[in-house]
């Protein structure tokens, strides 16, 4: 035989897929061993691929300090006393929400506008597994890409504010957030990047009617920068406006996506309640938001009109 | 049962009409016009297994729209359509596992990794497990003749040597309908050939039935025995590629050279003069008259040598299409 002898040779172990049965019969798509199947090869695959582009997250993990440099202003703001939070507390919950921030980042709209307007997502429609998976494998990889830059930077932050490590005058004291709420914050990281996930896939369903949809993204975009925690430690809200307002927030889904994660490991402020309150909230979110990218998506398809292809 | 069904397949796009120059987008701006452009009209065929057909038509004539609505991409206005028992647009996983479409340009292998990094994924995706999917690829890459390519990202690949690979990804989960939009638009001799043989070897091996549209006519002489011509959204002809020719071409191509140079013989007399070159001329002559003219010519001029021939098939199409024009 010319060709190939099989790829395993290549020292890629060629189509390295963990068969979940030997024979191929009938489909069974959600069966366990199909799903971890699956799985594997979409994050494998596209880990590779995000391996492939480093420079760029690199400096895509560089672009997400907002947390830190918002942390150097209300640094000098906690150490003043006018808030309810002090300097420590402060850079403690900026670091942490640096930490959020790198794995919860989402760029779906702007892929699937690019699928969509070059025809690329035709090949995809037909197979018999839905495209969202794709992406959402995709920016899982790019999350486990992401880890070497996103530990450089989270290190780096320490040396900046070691007090973060130890506290001050105001706050003595090692910052040890404890195992079970590390455990919690991860979950509730990876709950909070489905949530955005699922956001911003319903939006980008759009481009089926609009083609160019990404600029919508803008529209979440400025209430997630603003009331997520990722400007300003959401508790100093009712130092600074009514009650009301505050309570008003929490009843959105931002808290969840950055200040909830957060504050589970730096300020361990949140009561038992709260912290139940907070997956409730998470919870539901991403069910709502899950439902309503789906039901965009079936009225969506309609107008899909295969362009570029 | 046939394979593939369309009947009375119909698309209307709603599409802006914008007139240039800075009136013309401001007036678009404010008073935003449609027209609706009729891309198929009331198209029926149907295919059987096995069957390669050649889908043929110019530029705009409705032939990717009619393999976008046959592969469920895009709904119909009007009309139904049908491959394997199922209607394309629910996209049912039953179906979607046994059909493919492969798009001239349009790649389905990620741009940035090898070849085999797209597979893992495909295989994955139809449950095929690790020893099939294994010797598939091999299989495939066989008969189209690829190895190291497979190895290295997609985006070092020649054009030829990504649209082999795209067939591999196209055809790892064996589909029983092949739709191909322009699979060999753009390659080199060699790779258009080894496309044709791969393509005719599939069919045989597997049954499957093949849409097939081409610009290229060695496409369409090499592989399908009935073609369909499509133009202006409208089915113009469904029948044996041969008898393209003789519905469409009723003239038959007479060559013939002459012993001396034939300096101010009137060939007219004998039929539509298509080229001289030198002692060799090219008539057309009507089908009817065909023996008769023949005869007079060999008895009229001194004959050295002499063929009919239909004239190419590219020929008749091109006409078949300037006369729709018309």
């Amino acid at each position: 035989m010319k060709g190939i002898k099989a790829p395993r040779h290549q020292g890629t172990k060629g189509l390295d897929i963990v068969a979940h049965n030997e024979t191929l019969g009938p489909s069974v798509p959600w069966s366990l061993g199909a799903f971890l199947s699956k799985s594997r090869a979409f994050l494998v695959t596209y880990y590779a691929m995000m391996v492939e582009y480093r420079a760029e997250i690199v400096l895509w993990a560089i672009a997400t300090c907002l947390p830190l440099i918002m942390m150097g202003v209300w640094a000098e703001a906690g150490a003043s006393g006018h808030f309810s939070v002090n300097r420590v507390q402060v850079v403690r919950y900026f670091i942490a929400v640096f930490f959020v921030r790198q794995f919860t980042v989402v760029w779906v709209i702007h892929d699937f506008e690019w699928h969509v307007v070059s025809g690329r997502l035709s090949p995809f429609l037909l197979q018999p597994i839905d495209p969202a998976w794709r992406f959402y494998f995709a920016h899982l990889g790019e999350q486990l890409a992401r880890i070497p830059a996103a530990a450089v930077l989270f290190v780096l932050c320490f040396f900046l504010y070691p007090e973060a490590l130890w506290g001050d005058a105001q706050q003595s004291g090692w910052w040890k957030p404890g195992v079970v709420n590390v455990l919690l914050m991860l979950a509730a990281l990876h709950l909070s990047f489905i949530l955005r996930f699922w956001m911003d896939y319903a939006m980008s369903v759009g481009a089926f009617w609009f083609e160019r949809i990404s600029a919508a993204h803008g529209l979440i975009y400025l209430p997630y920068l603003f009331l997520s925690g990722m400007v300003f430690p959401l508790q100093v809200l009712p130092d600074v406006l009514p009650g009301w307002v505050y309570r008003l927030v929490m009843w959105t889904p931002f808290p969840y996506m950055m200040w909830f994660p957060a504050e589970l490991v730096s300020g361990q402020s949140l009561s038992a309640g709260q912290i139940a309150w907070g997956f409730a909230m998470l919870g539901g979110w991403c069910v709502a938001m899950y439902g309503l990218s789906r039901w965009a998506w079936r009225v969506g398809l309609k107008h899909y009109s295969a362009m570029g292809a | 049962m046939p394979s593939v069904i369309a009947d009375n397949l119909s698309k209307v796009f709603r599409v802006a009409d914008k007139q240039p120059g800075l009136l013309g987008t401001l007036r678009h701006f404010s008073h935003r016009k449609y027209r609706d452009v009729e891309a198929v009209k009331g198209v029926s065929f149907s295919i059987e297994p096995g069957e390669i057909v050649g889908f043929l038509g110019p530029n705009g004539a409705g032939k990717t729209t009619t393999l976008k609505m046959l592969t469920g991409l895009i709904h119909p206005t009007a009309g139904a359509a049908q491959v394997l028992g199922f209607k394309p647009f629910d996209r049912k996983a039953e179906l979607l596992r046994q059909i493919t479409l492969v798009m001239g340009q349009k790649q389905q292998l990620i741009w940035d990794l090898p070849t085999l990094d797209s597979l893992r994924i495909n295989a994955a995706v139809y449950d095929l497990p690790r020893t099939e999917a294994d010797n598939r690829v091999a299989e495939l890459a066989d008969m189209l003749g690829l190895s190291d390519e497979m190895t290295r990202p997609v985006r070092k690949l020649s054009l030829g040597e990504r649209m082999k690979c795209e067939l591999v990804a196209a055809l790892l989960h064996r589909p029983k309908v092949l739709f191909l939009d322009e699979p060999t638009l753009g390659l080199d001799v060699n790779a258009q050939n080894a496309v044709r043989q791969f393509l005719r070897q599939y069919n045989q091996q597997h049954g499957a039935a093949i849409l097939l549209t081409s610009h290229y006519m060695a496409d369409i002489t090499a592989l399908c025995e009935r073609v369909i011509v499509i133009h202006h959204g409208s089915l113009k002809y469904d029948g044996e590629l041969r008898g393209i020719v003789e519905r469409f071409a009723p003239l038959r191509e007479v060559t013939f050279e002459l012993k001396q140079d034939p300096a101010g013989q009137d060939f007219q007399r004998f039929g539509q003069i298509e080229s001289t070159d030198g002692r060799i001329v090219k008539l057309l002559v009507e089908r009817s008259r065909l023996t008769g003219t023949v005869n007079r010519l060999l008895h009229e001029l001194d004959v050295l040598d002499l063929t009919v021939s239909d004239p190419p098939i590219e020929q008749v199409i091109g006409r078949l299409f300037e006369g729709a024009e018309e």
